[in-house]
C-alpha cells in the first residue's frame, strides 16, 4: 500500500511541476499576476509530494518490503536501519528521486524567499525550475520508478553494496546533489533574466547568494566523497580521476567560474554574456554528471545502472535544456550590452583570464572523461585516461589560476598599472619564495614541483594577507576592531575562501611529496618501520559484524620508543553479496595520518599489509571546508539582507512589477 | 546513443564476469620467474620506481584503479611482474611496452602519444591558446571601448577648443 501511496504521490507532483512549469511563465509573458501568483503554491504542492513519495520508500525500505524491486535489490534484512535509509538513494531509481526532491527543495526555498523580488522576474525563476523538474519527474516515472513491486516478494533483500555500507553514504549524496541541483536556481535566474531582457546588477545580486550556496554544498559534497573514498577504498588514495568524480568536478569548476563572474556582473555591469552562459553551461554539466553517471555508459564505483532507456532519456532531455537555453540566449544576448570598459591589466581581465582558465580546465577533464569512450565507440582503440594525464594537463592550467588569485584581489578595477601591484606584492612574493625554497630543505628531499607547490600555496596566503592589512590601513576608523567591521563580509568571504584553497594546495604538496608507503609481508610479532613510525603487529582475530564476519589484526604504532596509536585493520567478508571489504585502519592527525591495511593472508601467521604515513593530508579537506566557509560568510553578507529589504520596498510600489 | 549504450553495458558485463569469476589462487606461475624471489620488497630504489610505474598502470579487473590502488589479485600479480622485471635490469620504457603488448593501451592510464590521441595530447593545451586568444580579444576590445570613451569626438572637440584658446 505504501509503494502505491508514494507512487500516487509522484503522479501528482508531476501535475504539479506543470503548473509551476506552465502558469507562471505564461503569466509573466501575459502579465497577469493572478497566474504568476500560481507559483507559490505549486512549488509547496510540488516540494511536499515528493516528500512524501520519498517518505513512502524510505518507509519501504526501514520495513524490509522486499515487494518493491528496488529494495529487495538494494537492501537486505540484516542491514543496520541507518544503512536502510540511506539505501534508498543508493540505487539509480532512489537517487533520481532524491534528485527531484532536492530540486522541489531549492524551488520552495526560492519561492519563499523570493517575496521581494519583482513579481515577473520570480514567476519566470520559478517557472523555469518547475520546468526542469517536469523532465527529471518524467523520467523517475516512465525510466526509473523506485516503487515497481515485485511479485511475489522475494524473501530476502539482495542487499547493499558493502562499499556504500557507510556513514559516507548516508551524507556524500545528499549533500553533493544539494550542490548540483543548487545551480539550477543560477540557471533558472538566468534565463529568467534573458527572458526580461535586463540582465543587471540587481539580477547578479540575486543570484549570487544561491549561486554561492550551492557551490559550498558541492564543495563539501565532493571532499566528503573524496574523504569517504579514501578511507573507505582502504588503499589510501584520495582523487583517483574517476569518471564519477569528473562528473561532480566539472560544475564545481564552472561554479567556482561562475561565481567570480557574478560579482564582476554585480559590481563593475561587465560580463553579462558570459555569466548567463557560464550559469548555463554549470547546470548543463551538472546534468552531463548525471547522464555519466547514471546511464551506466561509465563503468565504475558508482554507476551501477545499464539501460539505455535511461542514457538516452537523459541525454535528449539534457540536449532540450542546453538547446533551449542556448536559443533564448542567441535571441537576447545582443540586447545585452557590453558594460563597462576595463584595461588589458586590470582586476576585471585577471578574473576574466581565471575564468578562462577555470573552463579550459573543465573542457580538459570533460575530454579525458569521455575520451576512452568515444574511441570504443568509433572503433578506434581502447585507452585508458586516467591520473597521469589529468595530472599532466591539469597542473599547467592550475598553475596560473593559482597566481592569479593572489593577484587580483589587490588588482584596482579597470585599470591596474603593473609597477604599483609589483609594489604592493612584493613583500608577499618574496616571502612565499624563501618560504618555499625554505620548506623543501627543511623536510628533505628538494624539486621543483615541491618549490612550485609550496610556492603557490604560501603566494596565495601572503598575498591574501597583504590584501588585508592594506585594506585595514586604508580604513578611516582608529581601532582596529571598527577598522575589522568596516569591511563587508563577502570581502572576507574571498579571502577565507582563497586561503582554503592554499590550505588545499598545501596539503596537496605534502601528500605527494612525502608520503611514505610499505608493501609488506609481515608475520605476528613482527614489525614495519615507515617514516619515523614503527609498526608492531601484534595479532590476528576474528571480528563478526550484523552482515559480515572478518579478520581483525591489531597493530601498535610507536615513534621513539612512545606509544602513538592502536590500530586495527579489518578484512570483512559481506555474506549475502559474497564480496571480501578492506577497512583500512587510520589514526588522523593535524600534520599526519597513519593508515594500516590488510591485504592478503599469506598463512595463519603471516600477512600482506600496506603501511602508510600521510603527511598533512586531512589538510586537502579542511581546505575544502575551508573554502566552504568563505562561501558561507559570503552569503552572511549584510549588503544581500539591507538591499532586500529596500528591493521590497520598491516591488510594492505601484508600477514596479513591470519594472523588470 | 543506444549502440553506445549497449556497448558500454557489454564492457560492463564483461568487467562484472571476470570480477565474480574466482581468481586463481595467486597467480603463483606468474610470480615464479625468475630466480629471485619478487614477491618481497626489493632494495628502495627499486620500490620506487615500482610505485611510480604502478600508479601509471590500470588494474584490469577492478574499476577505475591503478595497480598502486589495488589489492586484487590481478593488481599484486602486475606489480610482482613488474618488480621482477626492473630487477632484471629492464627500462620503464621496456616494461610498459611489455604489458602494452599483452593487454593492449587499455593497461596504460598515461595514454601514448600516437595517432588516436592527438586531440586528447594536444586538444587542452590548444584549447588553452584558444581561451588566451578570447581573453586577448576580450580585454583589448574592451580597452579599445575604454580609449575610445576616454577621448570621445565630443570629448576631443572639447580639447581642441581648449587648446585653440591657449
Amino acid at each position: 500500500m505504501i509503494p502505491e501511496l508514494g507512487q500516487l504521490a509522484l503522479v501528482l507532483a508531476l501535475v504539479a511541476a506543470l503548473v509551476l512549469g506552465v502558469m507562471p511563465l505564461v503569466g509573466a509573458y501575459r502579465n497577469d499576476a493572478a497566474l504568476m501568483r500560481q507559483a507559490g503554491p505549486a512549488a509547496m504542492a510540488q516540494f511536499l509530494l515528493i516528500a512524501f513519495a520519498f517518505g513512502c520508500l524510505v518507509a519501504s525500505f526501514v520495513a524490509n518490503d522486499f515487494s518493491v524491486v528496488n529494495v529487495a535489490t538494494n537492501s537486505n534484512s540484516k542491514l543496520p536501519v541507518q544503512y536502510r535509509v540511506a539505501a534508498s538513494w543508493g540505487s539509480h531509481e532512489g537517487s533520481i528521486l532524491l534528485w527531484t526532491l532536492v530540486m522541489a527543495v531549492w524551488t520552495v526555498a526560492v519561492a519563499l524567499k523570493s517575496r521581494h523580488l519583482p513579481r515577473v522576474l520570480a514567476a519566470r525563476v520559478l517557472g523555469v525550475m518547475g520546468l526542469v523538474n517536469v523532465g527529471l519527474l518524467l523520467f523517475v516515472l516512465f525510466t526509473s520508478n523506485p516503487f515497481v513491486r515485485l511479485l511475489p516478494g522475494a524473501p530476502e533483500g539482495r542487499d547493499l553494496n558493502p562499499l556504500l555500507q557507510d556513514p559516507g553514504m548516508v551524507f556524500h549524496p545528499p549533500i553533493l546533489y544539494v550542490g548540483y541541483v543548487g545551480f539550477s536556481v543560477a540557471f533558472a535566474f538566468a534565463l529568467a533574466a534573458l527572458m526580461g531582457g535586463r540582465l543587471d546588477a540587481a539580477w547578479a545580486r540575486w543570484s549570487r547568494p544561491w549561486t554561492t550556496a550551492a557551490w559550498c554544498f558541492l564543495t563539501c559534497g565532493i571532499a566528503l566523497g573524496s574523504f569517504w573514498a579514501y578511507y573507505e577504498l582502504g588503499w589510501g588514495g584520495w582523487w583517483f580521476w574517476d569518471p564519477v568524480e569528473n562528473a561532480s568536478f566539472m560544475p564545481w569548476l564552472t561554479g567556482t567560474a561562475l561565481i567570480h563572474s557574478l560579482a564582476v556582473t554585480e559590481k563593475r555591469g561587465t560580463f553579462k554574456s558570459w555569466t548567463v552562459l557560464l550559469a548555463i553551461m554549470t547546470f548543463s554539466l551538472s546534468l552531463l554528471g548525471t547522464f555519466l553517471v547514471r546511464s551506466g555508459v561509465i563503468t565504475s564505483v558508482h554507476a551501477f545502472a545499464t539501460d539505455p532507456a535511461r542514457g538516452v532519456f537523459i541525454l535528449i532531455f539534457l540536449a532540450l535544456v542546453i538547446g533551449i537555453s542556448l536559443t533564448i540566449f542567441a535571441a537576447r544576448a545582443p540586447r545585452v550590452g557590453l558594460g563597462a570598459s576595463f584595461s588589458l591589466v586590470s582586476r576585471e581581465s585577471m578574473l576574466l583570464g581565471n575564468n578562462i582558465l577555470l573552463v579550459v580546465a573543465m573542457a580538459a577533464v570533460l575530454l579525458g572523461t569521455l575520451y576512452p569512450l568515444v574511441l570504443d565507440v568509433l572503433d578506434a582503440g581502447k585507452i585508458s585516461v586516467g591520473p597521469p594525464y589529468f595530472d599532466a594537463v591539469f597542473y599547467p592550467l592550475l598553475a596560473p589560476a593559482l597566481f592569479l588569485m593572489g593577484v587580483a584581489p589587490l588588482a584596482r578595477w579597470q585599470q591596474a598599472p603593473i609597477p604599483e601591484l609589483a609594489q604592493r606584492l612584493k613583500w608577499a612574493f618574496a616571502i612565499a619564495l624563501i618560504g618555499s625554497i625554505v620548506t623543501p630543505l627543511v623536510l628533505g628531499d628538494w624539486s621543483l614541483l615541491k618549490v612550485s607547490g609550496f610556492l603557490f600555496a604560501f603566494w596565495i596566503v601572503a598575498a591574501s594577507a597583504t590584501a588585508i592589512v592594506m585594506r585595514l590601513k586604508a580604513a578611516p576608523q582608529r581601532t582596529l576592531w571598527a577598522k575589522l567591521g568596516s569591511n563587508s563580509a563577502s570581502y572576507y568571504g574571498m579571502h577565507v575562501a582563497h586561503i582554503g584553497i592554499a590550505a588545499f594546495v598545501f596539503g596537496v604538496t605534502m601528500v605527494k611529496s612525502y608520503d611514505v608507503e610499505k608493501d609488506v609481508r609481515v608475520g605476528i610479532g613482527d614489525s614495519v618501520v615507515a617514516g619515523a613510525y614503527k609498526f608492531d603487529f601484534k595479532s590476528v582475530g576474528d571480528v563478526r559484524g550484523p552482515n559480515y564476519s572478518g579478520m581483525s589484526g591489531r597493530f601498535e604504532v610507536t615513534r621513539d620508543g612512545k606509544p602513538v596509536a592502536q590500530m586495527q585493520p579489518e578484512k570483512r567478508f559481506y555474506s549475502t553479496t559474497k564480496q571480501t571489504m578492506t577497512e583500512a585502519a587510520i589514526d588522523h592527525g593535524l600534520s599526519r595520518d597513519l593508515y594500516v591495511s590488510l591485504g592478503n593472508e599469506i598463512d595463519s601467521k603471516t600477512w600482506e599489509v600496506r603501511v602508510q604515513v600521510k603527511p598533512f593530508i586531512n589538510w586537502i579537506w579542511i581546505g575544502c571546508l575551508i573554502m566552504a566557509l568563505g562561501g558561507v560568510f559570503a552569503i552572511a553578507d549584510r549588503r544581500y539582507h539591507l538591499r532586500r529589504k529596500t528591493a521590497a520596498a520598491t516591488a510594492h510600489a505601484p508600477g514596479a512589477a513591470t519594472a523588470t | 546513443m543506444i549502440a553506445l549504450a549497449r556497448r558500454a553495458g557489454k564492457l560492463a558485463l564483461l568487467l562484472a564476469m571476470i570480477l565474480c569469476t574466482p581468481l586463481l589462487p595467486g597467480g603463483s606461475a606468474l610470480a615464479q620467474t625468475g630466480t629471485y624471489n619478487p614477491e618481497t620488497p626489493a632494495d628502495p630504489a627499486t620500490e620506487a620506481r615500482l610505485k611510480a610505474l604502478s600508479l601509471e598502470l590500470r588494474c584490469l579487473v577492478c574499476q577505475n584503479q591503478t595497480i598502486a590502488d589495488s589489492n586484487a589479485d590481478l593488481a599484486v600479480d602486475l606489480r610482482r611482474i613488474v618488480r621482477s622485471q626492473i630487477l632484471e635490469g629492464k627500462s620503464d620504457r621496456e616494461i610498459k611496452e611489455y604489458l602494452v603488448a599483452r593487454y593492449g593501451d587499455f593497461v596504460l592510464y598515461k595514454p601514448p602519444v600516437q595517432g588516436n590521441t592527438t586531440l586528447l595530447w594536444f586538444g587542452p593545451f590548444a584549447l588553452l591558446l584558444g581561451g588566451a586568444g578570447v581573453w586577448w580579444l576580450l580585454s583589448r576590445k574592451r580597452s579599445l571601448a575604454h580609449a575610445e570613451a576616454a577621448l570621445s569626438p565630443d570629448d576631443e572637440q572639447k580639447a581642441k577648443s581648449l587648446l585653440d584658446k591657449d
